[in-house]
């Protein structure tokens, strides 16, 4: 597709929503469209048009690209250059779009080691609720002027503006990876991933099916090899596609109907009281649980051992996060301060 | 006295009158951070040792309307810890223990007066450490790192404060105590764990942090290469980071720094280089020997002029000593230095400490260069004689003029310093009308009144305007129908 720069027609049309008080849900490709609360707003504010790569120098570590930009343009033009966007995020579809990616703020199996979405995101340029195109943030690695909004923008789910351009921390793809497998029970899983956690392995993944643990090791390939003679297991030879899998959903575990929770809790934590179906990714971090069991239950549990649930697939829609009553409150401050007519994406975070 | 004897009676019955300051001679330990030329006597400090002390005082002076300046450790470099008018310091020093060191999930839980390094030292145990390093991590506070988002020599790999926290408990002006994170590595909502971090105390006072710890390197390797001119430095720089190495440290200092640090602690720098580079590399052992084979070459293939490598520990400890006592050692050969905190994108290094000298020049002072490298993140130092009547402005000047240099190479203002007093005009250089009044907007969903560290960090458009600029048509103010907090 053309690269092409709709800032100016995008400005135009919020700010005629914001005449009119008609409610925009902003549309990257729609890939992520099941996560969430379920979006109020009929009226299309379209984004996949608005693309293209603004500015990218290897040597600088960023990348600043328009938000319509498929994901799949920027991991491949990284590529060429032997540079990856380290947060791994999940595509869910060949179309997905930079901002819809960050708007969702999700990160992949590397995320415990090198960092999230937002940890890699230095600066944006959105339209507000009222209309005005505004920058935050910028191409350096380092930068504290003013209040951090550029991450502020990461997981709000488009609810405080529409990003425009987003420019992103990248790093060096790793000259070598490999993938090493155990089988075991769950408790031991967990044991083991925070075992090897706490000692400077050159770790970049570790993930429990249910039966298999597999850990990516990365690095230079002397320092790899060396890692997995010490380490010993069975070396997956299919790994790479395996976390590919994970990243995308595609693995049997996620293609099975019913609720999929994503929860958030201490890599170490024991195992929540929870019926249903678990598969573990970042190192004991996130833990998917496929279950019937209510929301109630669910946030209970998690809350409990400081942790958080997301419904992430399924059709709870009303319960599906769940705040204590003044961080709420604040959120919708803060919601007010951006977009003070609630006109992005209302019901998709927060009402 | 400024504030009523009622008001203070009031501090005293909710922190004990041991731990309420009110007279003059001890008032002055709070009249200023590290930026000492900025200075303020405060009307009261209060030094809370709880949680429930902090929510206590904070709802007294919300319904006083008194406002309040938070204060760590006072090392800051830009005026943010500096008393307002009429305004409280709420010094959170005596909150100063670690609640709780987890060694299997890797976290420690502290308060928020907890020094930084004393986090690595009571980790170290467990083969863990606490990786933001800010040179001043003896005697800063983790409740100063969160409010600044410091970083240190090792962010290039690790990550700033922001990277490495998992958990902050927020307590705001109306006294309410907000969990922000949590124990996993992220929460639903709105990212209001990385708001808070880098928002120099104007939206809530940091009264408990939960931070994340690193498993302890096996190897770390150190490399210090010579060049006889700051754009071959420069390059190499960009070379090693476009090669896909990721060093630990990349640290540049020019020829003014290692005369003075040469001087001062005798590290063995090669006094007649324009420039040194020092590249730290860690990991396991192969790791370190595969990436300093490699770093080497680059820095040889970019006109190093001399490499030498650490064969020990001690040699290792001595390359840095140098580095680590720049700032000191640049206070011996001058009476005050001023520390600037520009980022720029690295392939401008070389043009911009080119026209740092010629500032230099025009100014008639000294400037020394040693800084983090790898992310771009300046710090001259300007050379200036508080004794002598117009240096400090003069300094002040310059610095700005740099700061200003910054942004026109697409860079900022402040790397990792903050903004506080200090910069409060480079702001209206950095950023719109439009974009001032966003974050003034975001400020007022936290603290309405605007009782937090007030005047500090975003400048209000008059004083852009007041600062020549902003611009004012027909002498009114872009969107004169919006309020002004
Ligand atoms: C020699 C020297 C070297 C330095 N090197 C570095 C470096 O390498 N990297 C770097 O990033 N910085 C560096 N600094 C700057 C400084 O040390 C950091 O900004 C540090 O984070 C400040 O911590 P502090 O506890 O001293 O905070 P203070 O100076 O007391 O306060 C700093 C700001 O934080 C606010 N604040 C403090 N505590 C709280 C709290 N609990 N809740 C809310 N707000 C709070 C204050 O209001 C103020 O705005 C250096 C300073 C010196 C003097």
């Amino acid at each position: 597709m053309r690269e092409q720069d709709l800032s100016e027609d995008l400005q135009k049309q919020v700010q005629q929503a914001a005449a009119t008080g008609t409610a925009l849900r902003i549309v990257g490709s729609d890939s992520k469209a099941f996560y969430g609360g379920a979006c109020q707003a009929t009226t299309p504010l379209p984004m996949a048009g608005h693309r293209g790569i603004i500015d990218y120098e290897p040597s600088e570590l960023v990348i600043t690209a328009r938000s319509g930009t498929s994901l799949n343009n920027i991991t491949s033009l990284l590529a060429q250059h032997r540079q990856m966007l380290a947060f791994e995020p999940p595509g869910f579809g060949e179309y997905a779009t930079l901002g819809g990616t960050l708007a969702c703020g999700f990160s992949g199996s590397r995320r415990p080691f090198v960092g999230s979405a937002r940890d890699f995101m230095l600066g944006c340029k959105i339209i507000n609720g009222g209309g005005e195109v505004l920058n935050f943030g910028g191409r350096v690695m380092k930068n504290v002027a003013g209040f951090d909004v550029s991450r502020l923008m990461v997981g709000a789910l488009g609810s405080l503006g529409v990003l425009l351009e987003v420019s992103l921390r990248v790093l060096p793809i790793p000259k070598s990876e490999l993938t090493l497998a155990y089988t075991l029970s769950a408790g031991e899983a967990v044991t083991k991933m925070n075992a090897l956690s706490v000692r400077p392995w050159p770790l970049s993944a570790s993930a429990y099916d249910g039966e298999q643990l597999r850990v990516r090791l990365s690095g230079a390939q002397a320092a790899v090899q060396a890692a997995a003679r010490q380490l010993g297991g069975d070396t997956d030879v299919q790994g790479e596609c395996f976390w590919q899998d994970l990243r995308e959903q595609r693995l049997t575990y996620f293609q099975q109907p019913g609720n999929l929770w994503r929860i958030s809790v201490a890599p170490a934590s024991a195992s929540l009281s929870l019926s249903g179906d678990w598969f573990l990714d970042w190192g004991g971090a996130l833990r998917w649980l496929k279950t019937e069991e209510p929301a109630e239950a669910i946030h209970a549990a998690t809350a409990k051992v400081g942790g958080y649930a997301v419904c992430f697939r399924g059709n709870n829609k009303t319960d599906w996060i769940r705040l204590d009553p003044a961080l709420m409150a604040l959120q919708q401050k803060i919601r007010a301060a951006f977009d003070p007519l609630k006109l992005f994406n209302p019901g998709r975070l927060h009402r | 006295m400024i504030l009523s004897d009622h008001f203070i009676q009031q501090c005293q019955a909710l922190v004990g009158v041991n731990s309420v300051i009110a007279d003059q001679a001890r008032l002055r330990v709070y009249e200023c951070d590290a930026l000492s030329a900025y200075r303020h006597l405060p009307a009261l400090v209060v030094l809370p040792e709880t949680v429930e002390q902090v929510q206590a005082v904070l709802r007294l002076c919300s319904t006083h309307q008194i406002p309040v300046v938070a204060r760590g450790a006072g090392t800051g470099l830009a005026g943010g810890a500096l008393p307002v008018e009429r305004g409280i310091v709420l010094g959170l020093s005596k909150m100063n223990r670690i609640l709780a060191i987890d060694p299997v999930n890797r976290t420690a839980t502290l308060q928020p007066g907890v020094r930084n390094l004393a986090i690595s030292e009571a980790a170290k145990a467990h083969g863990l450490y606490y990786a933001p390093d800010p040179s001043s991590q003896i005697a800063c506070s983790i409740g100063g790192n969160i409010a600044e988002n410091a970083g240190g020599v090792h962010c290039l790999k690790y990550g700033l404060t922001v990277h490495n926290v998992h958990q902050v408990k927020l307590v705001t002006i109306d006294g309410e105590l907000l969990t922000l994170g949590g124990s996993g590595l992220d929460m639903p909502g709105y990212d209001l764990l990385a708001l808070a971090i880098g928002s120099e105390g104007l939206l809530g006072i940091v009264v408990e942090v939960t931070v994340r710890l690193l498993p302890l390197q096996p190897q770390t390797q150190v490399l210090l290469a010579a060049f006889a001119s700051v754009e071959q430095a420069g390059a190499a720089v960009a070379a090693i980071i476009a090669d896909g190495l990721l060093p630990a440290g990349l640290e540049l200092m020019d020829n003014a720094a290692i005369r003075a640090t040469e001087a001062f602690v005798n590290a063995g720098y090669p006094i007649n280089a324009a420039a040194i580079l020092l590249c730290e590399l860690d990991g396991m052992p192969e790791q370190v020997t595969a990436d300093s084979a490699r770093a080497e070459s680059i820095l040889q293939g970019n006109g190093a002029i001399e490499i030498r490598k650490a064969s020990d520990d001690n040699q290792r400890k001595r390359f840095w000593a140098g580095r680590k006592a720049a700032f000191p050692a640049v206070g011996r050969i001058a009476s005050d230095y001023y520390c600037m905190d520009g980022t720029i994108p690295r392939k401008h290094l070389a043009a911009v400490l080119k026209q740092i000298t010629e500032l230099a020049d025009q100014y008639q002072l000294g400037v020394v260069n040693v800084f983090h490298a790898g992310d771009g993140n300046l710090h001259p130092l300007i050379l200036y004689d508080a004794n002598r009547p117009d240096d400090f402005a003069k300094a002040e000047t310059m610095g700005g003029k740099i700061l200003e240099l910054c942004v026109a190479m697409g860079g900022t203002i402040t790397g990792e310093h903050g903004v506080g007093t200090e910069k409060i005009g480079q702001m209206c250089v950095q950023f719109q009308a439009a974009e001032l009044q966003q974050f003034h907007r975001l400020k007022h969903a936290f603290d309405p009144r605007g009782l937090l560290n007030p005047g500090k960090a975003i400048p209000t458009l008059h004083r852009c305007a007041e600062l020549g600029h902003m611009h004012v048509h027909h002498g009114q103010l872009p969107h004169p129908e919006l309020e002004r907090f």
